[in-house]
Formats: structure tokens, C-alpha cells, sequence
């Protein structure tokens, strides 16, 4: 593989990436802060798809689909936490995942009955259906919008965490729940408004998602898996370490793809290597993960106390 | 088995006793009880997760036949036990297990993919119960694993993809790449494409089952440059996979033949992002016959989408059931009859022609089906047949009798 294949790699990594970031950075403050397991992260990642193919798809308009999202988001979360979550947070982590599990099914089952089980329409906008020459090789633009507006977001998040009051309560709220709560600080309402965010960012990255994959019920499992081993890898609670971890995990895992094979391949015979090879691949972030876990057990990037 | 069979016969003639000893008016209600027992068919489908639409496609053209022949096959009413496998082959083999000895059920039909397949086809027949699979064809199954109790209304894995290697020979593409996800259908899949294909094949590519992005396999093809790729990305898998290749530019520069990736289930998620594509199909919606124009008609209309090949083979195998059935007079306790009522079974089949070789797979044929601009964005267009020239000679393997 030469200089400029790798590059390329790269960069279709940090694009996984990016995506698993909008993801990871809701689930890791949930988890973080609130000490809740959301499984049910997954799903409204999915939701987000569908909404927002729903909307471009009436009014062909992807600028207006991004808007829809948004409210839309804000106000599935505020139900849901009204309704389930709130109940559940005393709770030990079994119960957590026991309900929320119920959820993945829930929704599920309701985006089929509404949309049916085939996967739905959503297409690239027409503006940025085209391909930008990159090295010599054409590569999508849409995707390069997928690195801009991840990397935009991760600014955003990266002020609001670090600059604004709001910020530094949610801080504070990894760190020493307790103590906030003391100092009078609506604890309630910042829980709301964290996990408010983080439906935002899930249906962001459903949405941002849907015109490359497939929208369809179950689309959020795949991705809900990734996102654990990212912020199990970056450290949990932790931004920065949901954004490096999912770079990381991006980059690994699509390189490894197409490096391991081609490695295997110099080693072994080839029916050999092309049955261990994507095997091997697949492998390869749980593997980081599990070394991870095994000698810094706080994650790569943990939240910074003191 | 004998036993029961003598019970029924006697009870039968009780019942034509009894009927003789009674008057005229009571004898409708009588025969009308004997009605209320239905013949009990089991279907077992990838119903949930990212390929759930090809079960539910198969389920629905099966329910689609047994509806327009009154709730009945071969003049029997039929009850159908529906079972999601979930893609997992554990959990196909409890559905089987239970579909077996708690709803004892005497046929199981349906089936989707190749590995839930070689999980549960052993314990269905070696129960005595009739398997007919309306998807899912391993190949060692039409070869020397072959059953005489599992028949087949589609194809085996590598008669799929030699019509597709055979295409791509036909359209004169020197310089190839194959692409597949890595479990037994893609493997059958390569393996079979490679038999028919005269060219040269520049690369390999197997991806995870179920994986999302492409995009690092994309760039490695345009890298390599070949005058075509060949890829077999069933259900979800092949929506996210077209739209990347397309969206990296590649459909209209390199040609894309493609076997089970776009399709009834599929299409209506790409519409014009899959125009220019082509595809080997066993089944097209616009196949001219007129059993082929009256299912389209009708099951467009009753679940307003176009039938896939999924849809197409498990309507087929309601009507191979319908004239078996009426050929035993409804009687399914009598295995060995209805096996041959199966065997010689003559019906309409959607796809043209239809017979069974000697394995029990069909011989049917395959198509050119392009994928062509329409008012509603995309539509299936028959190019002609597609004549193989090799054929895996499977059948002989295949000993039964």
C-alpha cells in the first residue's frame, strides 16, 4: 500500500470516527455523570435517522431535516427520561440494562410498524452528491462534511465543557456528584439537560449517517457496540476521551481492514489469509480494547480529578 | 406412523358410519368438524435485524397464495406457525425443535440464509418432516448432502453465482474484483463466480457480515482499478454498499453486477442511486408469464412494494405445496406419497419454467436484470437469460431414493 492509499485510510478512519464520537459523547456524560447504562443510545440514533429522512424526504430540503432533528430529539428525551429513565436511576446497573434493553426492542418494533421492515430512502443533498479529487483519487464530498461537522461538534463540545458555566457543573458532576448536589445546584435538571444533549448528538450522527447507510430498524445495534468499546478505550465520562477514542477506534479498525489482510497474505497462502484475515480485522479494536482494560482500567483518557 | 394411519382409517369409516346412520341435515356439521383440524406449516425466517425484509417478503408472498386459494392448499386449510430465526442458527434450531415436537408440525417451509440452513436442515428431515426451502441453497446440500426429504423452489449458492460469472464472461470484463461478506453464501459465492469467469481476478475481498462502512474497500478498489466488480451484499448490507459506491463516484465509470444485492427489498431504499447497476437475478417483477403478471398485480397491491426473489420462490413453494397437496387429496400423513406428489408436481412458477433434477433443486433459469430510470425513480428491466455454460456437476454427488 502506498503514501497516498494510507492517507486515504486514514481519513475514511477519522470519518468512522467522527460518527462514533456524536455517539460516544452523549453515552459517556450519561454514563459519566448520571451513572446510568442507556443501551437504548443505539436507538435513538436510529430515531434521528428516521425523523431526519423523513423530513428531507417531504421536503427535499437536508438543511431543514438537521433543524427537525434537533427539537425532535430534545423532546423524545425529555419523554423518555419522564417516563423510564427517571425511575431507573436509583437503580443498580442490571435493572439499567434489563429496561433499556427493552427499549432497543421497543423501538425497534415501532420504526417497523411505521416504516416497515425494509430499509427506508435517504439520499446525499444534491449539492454535495459530487466527488472532490483528493491525491488523484475521488472521494465522496458528503463525507468530507460527515469529518467537518463531527470535528465542528467536537469544538462545540469542547467549549461548552471547558468555557461556559454549564460546562463546568457538568464537570463537576463526573467528579463529585454529591457535593454539587450539596452546593445547591439542581442536580435533576442538569441530568435533563445532559442527556438532552446526548440524544442530540445520537440523532445527529443517525441523521448525518443516513445517506451513506442503510436506514432500517436495527441500525443502531452495530453502532452502539462500537461506541461502548469507544468510551471504554478514552476512559468513561470523559469528552476528550470519547473524541480520541473514537478517532482512534476509526482509524484502527478501518485500516486494519485492508492492512491485516494484505499482511497476512505476505505470511500465509491466500485461502488461509483471506478466511483469517477480515477475522483477525473484526477483531482488532476489542482486542485494543481488552489490553486497555487490562492495564489502564480507567481508560486512556480518563476524566482529570483534583 | 402405521398405527395412526390405521386409526384414521378406521375413524374415517366410523365417520362415513355415522354419517349413513344419520339424517341428511346433520351431515355438514359433521364434515364441516373434520375440516377444523388444519394441516399445520412451519415457517422459519430472518424476520428482525438488518436483513429482516427478505424473511418478511418470503412470509408474505407464502401468505399472499394460501389467501387467494381461500385459507387452503390443495383444498386443505392450512395454518401457518411463523418463526423468526433472527439470523442466529441456534436459535433457528430451537425454533425448529419446537415447530417439530410442541405444534408438530408435518412441513417447514421458508428459511433465508445459507448458515441457519445447514443448522436445522438435519434435524427438520431426520425428524420425517418435509423441508422446503424457498431461499437459503448450500451447495453441499444439492451435492452429496442432499436429503429426500428437503426439496428446494430457488437455486444452490454456486448456480446463483455462476449465471453471475457467466455475465460477467458474457459482457466481456477482463479484469474483475469480487466482493462478499465472509460466511458460507459469500464464500460459495466467490467460489462459484470464479468457476463461469474467464477473466482475470484482480482481487478478493471478504468484509464482516453486517458491516455498515465500506469505504476502506472502496478506496482499495478504485486503487486497483478493475473494468468491473462483482459483489454479493444480501439485505442492508447491499443498500449501504451501493449508495458508497455510488457516492464515490464509481457506478457509472466502473460497472457494478451484483447477485442478491439489489432487489425487491432493497430497491426501494436506492431508487436512482442504483440506476446503471446490473444485476444476475434468478427472478425480475417484469419476467413476462402470466402467473408472474397476476402475482406482481396482486401482491403489489396488497403490500403496496414489488416482489423480490425472496417473495418470488416462496410463492412458489405455496403453489408447489397447492398441487401436492391436491394430488394426495390433502392427505400429508402419507410422507412418502406426498414426496413424490412434490417431486412431479406440475405448476405455474413465477420464475418461467419449473422442474426438479434429480437433487430436488430446480431447474430454473437466470436473468440480466438491469436497473433502469422509471417515474418512480428506478425499476427492473429483464435484459435476457443468461445461459451458463459450466455447471458444477452437483446433482451426480447427490445420492438418494
Amino acid at each position: 500500500m502506498n503514501v497516498t492509499l494510507f492517507v486515504m485510510q486514514c481519513l475514511n478512519g477519522m470519518q468512522l470516527g467522527v460518527l462514533l464520537f456524536l455517539m460516544a459523547a452523549g453515552l459517556t456524560l450519561v454514563f459519566g455523570i448520571m451513572n446510568f447504562v442507556n443501551l437504548a443510545h443505539g436507538s435513538l440514533y436510529m430515531m434521528g435517522a428516521f425523523v431526519g429522512a423523513l423530513v428531507y424526504n417531504t421536503t427535499s430540503s437536508f438543511i431543514l431535516g438537521v433543524l427537525a432533528v434537533i427539537p425532535a430529539m430534545l423532546a423524545l428525551a425529555f419523554v423518555l427520561e419522564a417516563l423510564v429513565f427517571k425511575r431507573l436511576y436509583q437503580r443498580d446497573h442490571l435493572d439499567q440494562v434489563l429496561a433499556t434493553f427493552g427499549l432497543i426492542l421497543f423501538f425497534n418494533e415501532l420504526i417497523r410498524m411505521i416504516w416497515g421492515p425494509s430499509p427506508y430512502y435517504m439520499e446525499v443533498p444534491p449539492a454535495l452528491s459530487g466527488t472532490v479529487n483528493l491525491f488523484g483519487i475521488p472521494y465522496p464530498a458528503y463525507r468530507l462534511l460527515i469529518v467537518a461537522s463531527g470535528l465542528a461538534v467536537a469544538l462545540g463540545c469542547y467549549l461548552l465543557i471547558h468555557r461556559t458555566r454549564i460546562g463546568m457543573l457538568i464537570r463537576a458532576g463526573a467528579t463529585h456528584r454529591a457535593m454539587i448536589g450539596a452546593l445547591g445546584i439542581n442536580i435533576k435538571l442538569l441530568n435533563s439537560l445532559v442527556f438532552g444533549l446526548g440524544a442530540v448528538l445520537a440523532g445527529l450522527a443517525g441523521m448525518l449517517a443516513g445517506p451513506i447507510l442503510s436506514v432500517q430498524p436495527g441500525m443502531g445495534e452495530p453502532v452502539l457496540i462500537l461506541t461502548m468499546v469507544v468510551i471504554v478505550i478514552g476512559g468513561i465520562g470523559s469528552i476528550r476521551g470519547a473524541f480520541l477514542g473514537a478517532l482512534i477506534v476509526g482509524v484502527i479498525d478501518t485500516v486494519g481492514r485492508t492492512l491485516l489482510p494484505a499482511v497476512l497474505r505476505g505470511l500465509f497462502e491466500r485461502g488461509t489469509a483471506d478466511t483469517a484475515g477480515p477475522a483477525l480485522a473484526s477483531m482488532l479494536i476489542y482486542i485494543l480494547m481488552a489490553v486497555v482494560l487490562a492495564l489502564r482500567p480507567q481508560g486512556l483518557f480518563p476524566v482529570r480529578h483534583g | 406412523m402405521v398405527a395412526s394411519l390405521n386409526f384414521r382409517a378406521l375413524h374415517g369409516r366410523l365417520g362415513c358410519a355415522l354419517i349413513l346412520a344419520t339424517s341428511a341435515a346433520l351431515a355438514p356439521l359433521v364434515s364441516q368438524a373434520a375440516d377444523a383440524t388444519p394441516l399445520k406449516i412451519g415457517f422459519i425466517g430472518t424476520l428482525s435485524g438488518p436483513a429482516g425484509a427478505l424473511g418478511q417478503d418470503q412470509y408474505d408472498a407464502f401468505m399472499l397464495a394460501i389467501e387467494q386459494k381461500g385459507g387452503k392448499l390443495g383444498g386443505v386449510p392450512v395454518q401457518v406457525v411463523r418463526e423468526d430465526d433472527q439470523l442466529k442458527p441456534d436459535i433457528a434450531v430451537q425454533a425448529a425443535q419446537k415447530l417439530i415436537e410442541r405444534d408438530k408440525v408435518q412441513i417447514v417451509t421458508g428459511v433465508t440464509f445459507s448458515n441457519v440452513m445447514m443448522a436445522i436442515h438435519k434435524p427438520i428431515t431426520n425428524a420425517g418432516v418435509l423441508l422446503i426451502g424457498s431461499n437459503a441453497g448450500p451447495t453441499p446440500l444439492a451435492g452429496a448432502g442432499c436429503s429426500p426429504w428437503f426439496f428446494s423452489t430457488s437455486w444452490n449458492n454456486d448456480e446463483l453465482h455462476e449465471a453471475g460469472g457467466q455475465l460477467a464472461t458474457d459482457l466481456g470484463y477482463k479484469r474483475m474484483v469480487v466482493m462478499a461478506p465472509n460466511y458460507q453464501a459469500g464464500r460459495d459465492a466467490v467460489a462459484g463466480f470464479k468457476r463461469d469467469y474467464r477473466g482475470t481476478l484482480v482481487d478478493e475481498v471478504y468484509t464482516q457480515v453486517n458491516q455498515p462502512d465500506y469505504s476502506a474497500e472502496i478506496t482499495q478498489l478504485q486503487a486497483s482499478q478493475p473494468d468491473a466488480v462483482y459483489v454479493f451484499y444480501p439485505g442492508g448490507m447491499g443498500v449501504n454498499f451501493v449508495k458508497q459506491y455510488q457516492q464515490a463516484g464509481l457506478l457509472g465509470k466502473v460497472p457494478l453486477i451484483s447477485v442478491s444485492t439489489i432487489d425487491g427489498t432493497t430497491l426501494p431504499a436506492l431508487k436512482e442511486i442504483a440506476v446503471g447497476a446490473i444485476t444476475s437475478s434468478p427472478y425480475s417483477p417484469d419476467l413476462k408469464n402470466a402467473e408472474n403478471a397476476q402475482f406482481v398485480a396482486a401482491y403489489s397491491q396488497k403490500y403496496k412494494r414489488l416482489p423480490s426473489l425472496y417473495a418470488a420462490q416462496s410463492y412458489d413453494a405455496a403453489n408447489l405445496l397447492d398441487a401436492a397437496l391436491t394430488t394426495v387429496k390433502g392427505n400429508a400423513t402419507d410422507r412418502q406419497a406426498l414426496r413424490q406428489a412434490i417431486k412431479t408436481a406440475k405448476f405455474q412458477s413465477v420464475r418461467g419454467d419449473f422442474s426438479f433434477d434429480t437433487n430436488q433443486f430446480p431447474r430454473a433459469g437466470f436473468y440480466r436484470v438491469d436497473v433502469v430510470k422509471a417515474a418512480t425513480g428506478a425499476a427492473f428491466e429483464t435484459k435476457g437469460p443468461i445461459v451458463a455454460k459450466i455447471r458444477n456437476p452437483l446433482a451426480q454427488q447427490c445420492k438418494m431414493n
